[in-house]
């Protein structure tokens, strides 16, 4: 029962016939920012569901601080949410914002360097009073100063707004101001020109049952917001942007972190075996652990262990037994459970090992993006420890880069890293949603003869060089494996000198063959040129919009973002030596490039940023601008 | 660990249960008698040598999966109990066993022992104490005497030392027995008795180490002393010891009390009770230590409570059985969405 009532239809309904001036707009891209309690994710949040819902495109990028309530008011207690919605494809949550909502001092101060210049910056005049000032360190009101004036500032009273529009549900002050998230939603919603009904139900079904004065004083603020947009002078220009053309099909939005956990239920449901995640909460991975908990009538089994150390052996211990098993974690998470990798790379056990990074070393920055474990993934562990990398480019990509380091896992018997990151994690896109059905399944064969004349061989290798999963409760093929170097075939423990550099060599010959299970790279313009942006990871979207902004300014520029990061396939080096400049962009100090050089002997250069945020599309271009001299 | 009549297998003997791998223990490890009773408790029970698997952590004793002609996982330094878990939560059918030792089980690997025990997850843990690291040749242990002189403690041990039983007890372990490796009827009888018991299990062995910690428990392994420095605790059974059974143990202020039988009436004497909820007589029992009061042997525990794979498991079921056999292709589609013509 939606709480919109026919008179509110019908005021949404005018919305389109308008008497203040509407322009249309290819994209947008909006900022909530308020201090951490003000409800700025649920508003972000919000206006992307029913962007989606509408028909744009959209990508998101929460922006939350670390500590769970900073003091109130100050810059670090900020949390922001930024999304693009358009009429055409994009690939990034835009890089300067159209419109900036700051619901007090501390976010304007924090957020005012991404508006660009003309952009509109909505206040909440209410806060803007001495002691939020001084919290937010301002020496004077930047209202009062010439700070802002290149921008389009209009100064709300959200807060007395607010409160006069909940009055009549009876809520107490505390309460009452807490809906005024709801009250700049719904002035958003007026300006962009999208319709209430979405979040009306949000808040019909999160709230009515349990509270219903808040439901009741929600929706107000709410229709409260939209209205002021309609009738107050304040804003004189209404912002549309229409549907983009998807390719046609039944969509959803999607995080990176709910594409793995479905990534992870869907590689268990194509071998037929019971999914099993070993896991340790930790930011900005823990969402994964929490949805997939939800799903035990799809027969998953999550673990949450004592550490990251005991996650890690859970999963061990459950491929041991024949689950589909995996661990997910973010970076301090996978220094810990490093030892226990290895293990499972001399064990040879299909286990599926999820880094969701963020900013280093240590416990560094928990809420912010970052890419600098790739050398962690690919070469960060005792003795020669092979094993296979993939890193997904997307939110969506998230679920095909789990599903496919399951089918490597399984196929050559070896663990495999994914990466992504906290800005991929946390990031919605729309997503088609695939059919199941039409997925290959994943083919899994448990021994139950021995595969020798002489008995049970645990590490007798087929073509590929992957061993047999033979999982205890099988009859007759009772063996024991361990960290202990082995001998070949018969698996027993061996110090043999010959032996170690055989085994050493057959496992590195084993990871090196592996055949991707899906896209090595995605290519973004012709297979020749002046300059490569190349990438790997959440930095695609911003890469690939770089690209195809120099490529308007008919520059000859194309992007390749590598999926496959161990073994690197071939293919790259060629890629690379078609181009007389290769420009590698990460968020790192050149990990990717370093490895490029190695690889191929390519004189790659670097572009890094490293502040515990996505890249810029428009500081590559300018990078590549002038490493081309242009 | 139902070692129920399904997974009896009719007529395996020990040996049947032995690998082909030479055993490289030192000639004189207490370890030997322990494998050699293992085996001959699992063919008592039953056991299914396909469903049986041994996981083990680093250390001599975690050499003992190799010598068990079952599955088994020799993985890393302290580390055993978290793959067991797994395996058991993957694999509720298994019987699943973990091999560890004093620096094993209780210094790198405290940790994970606690919480193994903590979720009554159904492993039976057999801890081999030696008081001493003896592959890494003699540096000193969690439960090495204070004051001891090892490789690492030239001047002597500064740690107290941890008691096994105690933290098992601490840790809400539902079975917890100590034994000696040489006792080996006791020994079997203990071995049996976690073997049955349906939950984690905690049994410490008192194993001599002959090369790096020799006689540490020659007090209760030396035919002459060992009646008077140990006393075996019994379910309904009062505490009395000695060689001519004349000394009990009395409960006075809350503390035990070594007592004479001259002095004292029967129904003085503490009446063991391994079924008690509260583990703090147990926990009492397992704090005696030598040359004070005799050190306890046998059961200080058992009782039953949902193991943790049951718990995970009946949830799994019940949401079965709630919401319908789950859907992946409804999980994918999520709780909104929208269609692109």
């Amino acid at each position: 029962m939606s709480t919109l009532t026919p008179s509110d239809r019908a005021q949404s309904a005018t919305a389109a016939a308008k008497t203040k001036p509407v322009t249309n707009l290819s994209s947008v891209t909006i900022r909530f920012a308020g201090d951490s309690g003000d409800g700025m994710q649920l508003a972000g949040t919000q206006f992307g569901d029913t962007s989606a819902l509408l028909g744009n495109d959209i990508s998101t990028f929460p922006d939350y601080p670390a500590e769970i309530r900073a003091p109130a008011g100050t810059v670090a207690g900020v949390s922001g949410f930024q999304l693009q919605f358009s009429s055409v494809d994009i690939y990034t949550p835009g890089d300067e914002v159209d419109a900036l909502v700051a619901m007090n001092p501390a976010s304007l101060k924090a957020n005012l360097r991404f508006v660009k210049k003309g952009g509109i910056i909505i206040v909440n005049d209410d806060t803007f009073v001495e002691h939020e000032l001084k919290k937010a360190e301002y020496a004077e009101n930047p209202l009062n100063s010439t700070a802002l004036a290149g921008y389009h500032v209009i100064r709300v009273p959200v807060n007395r707004l607010n409160t006069l529009a909940v009055q009549e549900t009876g809520l107490g002050a505390k309460q009452a101001d807490r809906c005024k998230n709801f009250f700049a939603l719904g002035l958003a919603y007026w300006l962009f020109g999208r319709p209430l009904e979405t979040t009306l139900a949000y808040i019909e079904g999160k709230f009515a049952a349990k509270a219903p004065a808040v439901a009741q004083a929600n929706a107000l603020a709410l229709k409260a917001g939209y209205n002021f947009g309609e009738t107050s002078e304040l804003f004189d220009h209404q912002y549309v942007v229409a549907k983009a053309r998807l390719a046609p099909g039944t969509y959803r939005k999607v995080t990176g972190n709910e594409a793995v956990a479905l990534g992870m239920v869907t590689a268990a449901k194509l071998a037929g075996k019971n999914l099993f995640y070993g896991t340790y909460p930790i930011t900005p991975a823990s969402d994964i652990l929490h949805a997939l908990s939800e799903w035990k009538n799809c027969g998953v089994v999550t673990f949450q262990a004592e550490d990251e150390i005991a996650a890690m052996g859970a999963a061990i211990g459950a491929a041991f037994g024949g689950a589909m098993a995996c661990t997910g974690t973010s970076g301090p998470g996978m220094a810990l459970k490093t030892e226990g990798i290895g293990l499972a790379v001399i064990a040879e056990l299909p286990v599926v090992i999820v880094n969701v990074q963020r900013g280093g070393p240590s416990t560094g920055l928990p809420t912010k993006t970052e890419q600098a474990d790739l050398w962690q993934a690919v070469l960060g562990r005792n003795g020669e420890c092979p094993l296979p990398v993939i890193a997904a480019v997307s939110p969506s990509d998230c679920f095909a880069a789990t599903i496919e380091a399951f089918r490597i896992a399984v196929r050559y018997m070896t663990p495999v890293i994914v990466l992504t990151d906290g800005y991929v994690g946390n990031s919605a896109e729309p997503w088609m949603i695939p059919d199941v059905s039409e997925m290959e399944p994943i083919k899994v064969e448990h021994p139950t003869q021995p595969n020798d004349p002489k008995g049970f061989m645990p590490y007798k290798r087929n073509e590929e060089g992957a061993r047999p999963w033979a999982i205890p409760g099988t009859p007759g093929l009772e063996h024991r494996i361990g960290g202990l170097e082995k001998a070949d075939v018969v698996g027993t423990v061996s110090y043999d000198p010959a032996n170690h550099d055989r085994m050493i060599n057959l496992r590195a010959e084993k990871i090196a063959g592996v055949q991707a299970a899906g896209a090595e790279y995605l290519w973004t313009g012709p297979d020749t040129g002046d300059l490569l942006l190349v990438g790997w990871g959440g930095t695609y979207g911003h890469i690939k919009e770089a690209a195809l902004e120099l490529q308007r300014l008919g520059l000859s520029v194309s992007a390749c973002q590598i999926r496959y990061l161990n073994p690197m396939p071939d293919v790259i080096g060629q890629k690379l030596r078609a181009f007389k400049r290769v420009l590698v962009c990460e968020i790192n100090l050149g990990q990717l490039r370093y490895i490029l050089r190695a690889n191929y002997l390519i004189d790659v250069k670097g572009f890094n940023k490293v502040r515990g945020q996505p890249l810029v599309a428009h500081e590559i271009v300018e990078a590549a601008r002038a490493a081309m001299g242009r | 660990m139902s070692v129920a009549p399904t997974q009896v297998v009719g007529g395996l003997k020990a040996t049947d249960f032995a690998s082909s791998a030479e055993v490289r223990w030192c000639p004189g490890c207490g370890d030997y008698s322990i494998l050699a009773i293992m085996k001959k408790t699992l063919a008592k029970v039953g056991a299914d040598r396909s469903k049986t698997v041994f996981v083990s952590g680093i250390g001599c004793s975690s050499r003992f999966p190799y010598y068990m002609a079952t599955y088994g996982f020799h993985s890393i330094h302290g580390r055993a109990p978290t793959l067991a878990t797994g395996l058991k939560l993957a694999r509720p059918d298994l019987d699943v066993w973990v091999i560890t030792g004093d620096g094993d089980g209780l210094s790198i690997g405290g940790n994970h022992l606690i919480h193994a025990l903590r979720r009554n997850v159904d492993l039976k843990i057999i801890l081999f104490n030696n008081r001493i690291y003896g592959l890494t040749k003699g540096q000193y242990s969690p439960t090495s005497v204070f004051d001891q002189r090892t490789k690492s403690s030239p001047f002597g041990v500064p740690d107290y030392p941890v008691q096994p039983v105690s933290l098992a007890l601490g840790a809400g372990a539902t079975f917890v027995a100590r034994t000696v490796d040489i006792d080996l009827r006791h020994l079997e009888y203990v071995l049996e008795r976690a073997a049955r018991h349906v939950g984690s299990a905690l049994v410490e062995v008192y194993q001599n180490c002959v090369i790096f910690n020799d006689g540490a428990y020659s007090y209760v392994s030396n035919k002459e002393v060992k009646a008077e420095n140990m006393v075996y605790i019994e379910h309904g059974k009062p505490l009395i010891y000695g060689k001519a059974a004349d000394k009990g143990i009395r409960v006075k202020e809350c503390k035990p009390e070594a007592v004479s039988l001259k002095d004292v009436k029967a129904e003085e004497l503490l009446v063991h009770d391994e079924k008690a909820a509260d583990a703090s007589a147990a926990f009492m029992l397992g704090q005696m230590r030598h040359p004070e009061l005799p050190e306890a042997m046998g059961v200080f525990r058992a009782v039953e409570m949902p193991t943790y794979s049951d718990l995970v498991w009946q949830q799994i079921k019940q949401a079965k059985a709630k919401q319908g056999e789950g859907d992946v292709q409804k999980l994918l589609a999520g709780t909104e969405t929208w269609k692109v013509e």
